[in-house]
Parts: structure tokens; sequence; C-alpha cells
């Protein structure tokens, strides 16, 4: 296994990897239990959108940086951006 | 560590589940929705990753290098903007919903009919 | 039934559930140990047969494109769907979009947020523009630049004001610019029909060398009608919900 790393030039080291990967999980584990558990719709748009960067960091760990690009983008800006406008125009109806 | 990023996944589904079933207010449901959605990219990426290996991008790195596969990183990049659209049209019901009922509450709406 | 009735109910479904799924996931192959042929198949084909570097989108626009324009008429018709559902009901009526500064109630916005939009927008704009042109190279391509484009019309509308914003992409043009994109990709897949080849077959000359700009054939070509379909169909999203809450109001009674 250890020749693998050697021959690609842009791995990392395996241990570190694993390492690295595990942390990832458990932190993205725990932020989705944050997002469900925070009740209250503009405080979960901010979590919504640091889950979005944890899983962001998730898929480059798992060497896809184009599903990387595509979350950073999407899940951290264009999400929160719709939900809050959607709670703006809620909000104001309910004055 | 062989089965660890599958056990996320379930973790992560499971919690998604129950926020959407317990869920009080609309837009915190399709927040739990989209939660649900990632747990599935998670599953995607973690079938197709290959111990050591470099992600398939072969600009700089000779053409037979150890990849991960590449199909479903494909398949989870178009789901991810997609399901950003998707989100998008499920907001403008929840605008149309408050409009006409005034309520937000999914156990409300539930006693709407026809 | 009540809310903790419900509850219980969907614990004991999904403990069933659970089990079902964690016995499944066993069955898998360990994480890190991918057997599969046909991602091997695919690295170590991709290069040599459409001289794209880029496997993920030669797989997106060429190998699987017939999946991909799926995907895109779904984002199509997402985006349809969010301007038609958005439609005036009866008694509200839309206040004219003037600049109406004295009754509006909200906060001004701060100079310093204007300063770092309006220094943003230009450099957003390049980033787009390079993801949705260079699919075929390196980690980008058109579902990604799309989006990166649609965030720059949304940094206008934080740099200046909503008029701004509209009348940069009014919904007549942004709806043909992705009447535009979606067609274009089906149109690629059709002329390839007219020469009498299958569907979406990749007839463009492939270019030198692996891995140019100007390389691939059609998946370069795809990539940017993709690009263009997925900003105006985010830009056309954006400003209906804006509109919504800023212009739409309801009569009074």
């Amino acid at each position: 296994m250890s020749a693998l790393a050697a021959a690609t030039p842009y791995a990392a080291p395996l241990g570190l990897m694993d390492v690295l990967q595990v942390t990832i999980l458990v932190l993205v584990a725990a932020g989705a239990t944050g997002v469900v558990l925070i009740r209250d719709p503009v405080r979960q748009v901010i979590a919504l959108s640091v889950y979005g960067v944890l899983l962001a960091v998730l898929f480059l760990a798992f060497q896809a940086p184009d599903v990387t690009l595509s979350e950073l983008t999407v899940g951290a800006v264009v999400l929160p951006l719709l939900l809050v406008l959607t709670l703006a125009k809620i909000r104001r109806r309910e004055e | 560590m062989q089965f660890f990023p599958f056990a996320v996944m379930a973790w992560i589904l499971a919690v998604g589940l129950y926020g959407i079933v317990t869920s009080r207010h609309l837009v915190h449901q399709i927040v739990c929705l989209i939660v649900v959605q990632s747990s599935t990219y998670v599953l995607l990426l973690g079938v197709g990753y290959r111990r050591g290996a470099a992600a398939p991008y072969f600009y700089d790195i000779p053409v037979h290098t150890p990849a991960v596969d590449p199909v479903v990183q494909a398949l989870a990049l178009t789901d991810v903007v997609v399901e950003a659209a998707v989100t998008a049209l499920l907001l403008a019901f929840a605008i149309q919903a408050q409009k006409r009922f005034g309520t937000l509450d999914p156990q409300e709406l539930v006693q709407f009919k026809g | 039934m009540t809310p903790a009735a419900r509850r219980w109910v969907f614990l004991a479904g999904a403990a069933g559930f659970a089990a079902f799924l964690l016995w499944g996931l066993t069955g898998l192959p360990g994480f890190g140990g991918y057997p599969g042929p046909y991602g091997d198949i695919i690295n170590r084909v991709a290069v040599a047969q459409t001289n794209a570097t880029g496997v993920v989108s030669a797989i997106n626009f060429e190998y699987r494109g017939f999946d991909t324009v799926g995907e895109e008429f779904i984002l199509f018709t997402a985006a349809i769907g969010v301007a038609t559902v958005l439609r005036h009901l009866r008694g509200e009526r839309e206040r004219a979009a003037r600049d109406g500064a004295m009754d509006r109630d909200a906060p001004p916005v701060s100079e310093a947020v204007r300063l770092v939009s309006l220094v943003l927008v230009g450099p957003v704009f390049l980033v787009g523009w390079y993801l949705a042109s260079h699919a075929q190279t390196s980690p980008s391509g058109g579902f990604q630049g799309g989006v990166v484009l649609a965030t720059g019309f949304v940094l206008i509308y934080l740099a200046g004001e909503f008029l701004v914003f509209k009348r940069i992409s009014p919904v007549d043009i942004t709806d043909a610019v992705g009447a535009v994109g979606a067609g274009g990709f089906a149109a690629v897949g059709v002329t390839a029909l007219a020469m009498g080849l299958p569907y979406l077959f990749n007839f463009l000359p492939l270019g030198s060398a692996p891995g140019a700009v100007s390389s691939s054939g059609t998946i370069a070509l795809i990539s940017f009608f993709v690009g263009i379909e997925v900003a105006a169909a985010f830009v056309l999203i954006v400003s209906e919900l804006l509109e919504q809450t800023l212009l739409v109001r309801q009569e009074r009674p």
C-alpha cells in the first residue's frame, strides 16, 4: 500500500489521510445533528451554511474536487440565500 | 474504518428523517430534507473511494496512476446542483401555502383537504 | 394522532428501517476497497478516447451524457415551476418598482457591503466563466460555473439596488438565455443524429493535446451550454423570490 502512495505524487501519507477522514466524518455527523435540532429557521440557515462547508471538506478528503466545488457554491451560498429570502417574505406576511 | 463512513451516512439519514417527522415549521422541514439528501452524497463518494489513490484528473499525473471512481463523482456532482433548484421549488410552495392558509405548521396544514 | 404518538410510531418504524439499512451496508466492500471494473476502465481509456483530462466531466457530458440531459431539464423545469407557482394570486398587486426610499422600513445597506460586493463582481464573473469553459481539463464544469455566474448577479443586487438587478437581468432575457442553454444541449445531440451517428455522439474534432481548452470536441460545447442554462435558472429563481419579498403586496380587504 505504501508503494501506491509513492507512485501518486499528490496523495498524502495513508495514516494522515485516515485520521483526517475520521475527524471530518465525526464533524459532519455532529453538524447534521446540530442542523436538525435547531428549531428556529433563521438560526438553522447559518448552521446549514457551516454544514455545507464541512461537507465540502469531507468531499475533498474523499478525493472529489469537482463535488467540493459544487457543494461549496450551492450549499454555502445559494441555498442559504434562497432560504433567507423565503423567510423574509414569510415574516413580512406575518406582520 | 472499513464501515465508519456508511455508519455516518445511516446516522445522518436517521437524524434528518427524525427532523422531518417532528417538525413544526415548513421551512425547518425543508432544511431537514436537505440534510437527508446530503447523506446520499456521502454514501456515493464513500462507495467509490480507493485507499491511497488520487483524484481522477490526469492533467499533471500520469494516466495510469490509481484513481478513485469517477462515475459516482459525476452522479453526485449533478445531484448537488439540481437538488438546489428543487429546494427552490419547495420553498415557493411554502410561500404560497402561507399566503393561502396563513400557517406554516405542517401538523395544522394536514387538516386542510381539497 | 398526537405528536407524541407520532414520534413513537416513527421511532418504531425507523428502528426496523435502520436495521435493514445497516445490514445492507455491511454487504458493501469495505471503505477504501473499491473493486468495480467500470471506474477503472473509464480511467484507463477516457484520456485517449476523448482528449479530456477531466474524466468526471467527460463522463458527465459524453459517456453518460443522456443522464445529464435529463438532469438539466429537471433544473429547467424547477426554475419554470418557481416562476409559475409564485404567480400573482387574486387580491395581490405588484407595487411599481420605483425607488421608495422614504417608505422602506428596512435598514439601509452598509457602505462596506456595497463596496466589497462591487469590487468582487468582476472577479466572480471571471471565475465563473473560467469554470464553465474548462470542464475538460481540471475540476470544473458547466454546473459549478453556472452557479458561480449566478452568484455574480446576486452580488450586483447587493452592491446596488433591486432596480439595478432587474435592469441587468430582466425576466425575458433570462428566460431566453435559459432556453438557449437547455435547447442548445439537446440540439448538439440532435445534430449528431442528423449526421447519422448515435444521439450525443462526439462528432467535433478532438483537438491536439489532451487537456487543452479547445480539445475534446462536444464536451467543451455542452459544458458551455449547461453553464449558461444553470446561471439563467438560478438568476430567475432568485429574482422571483426577491420580487415576492420586495414588491408583491396584499391588498387591504
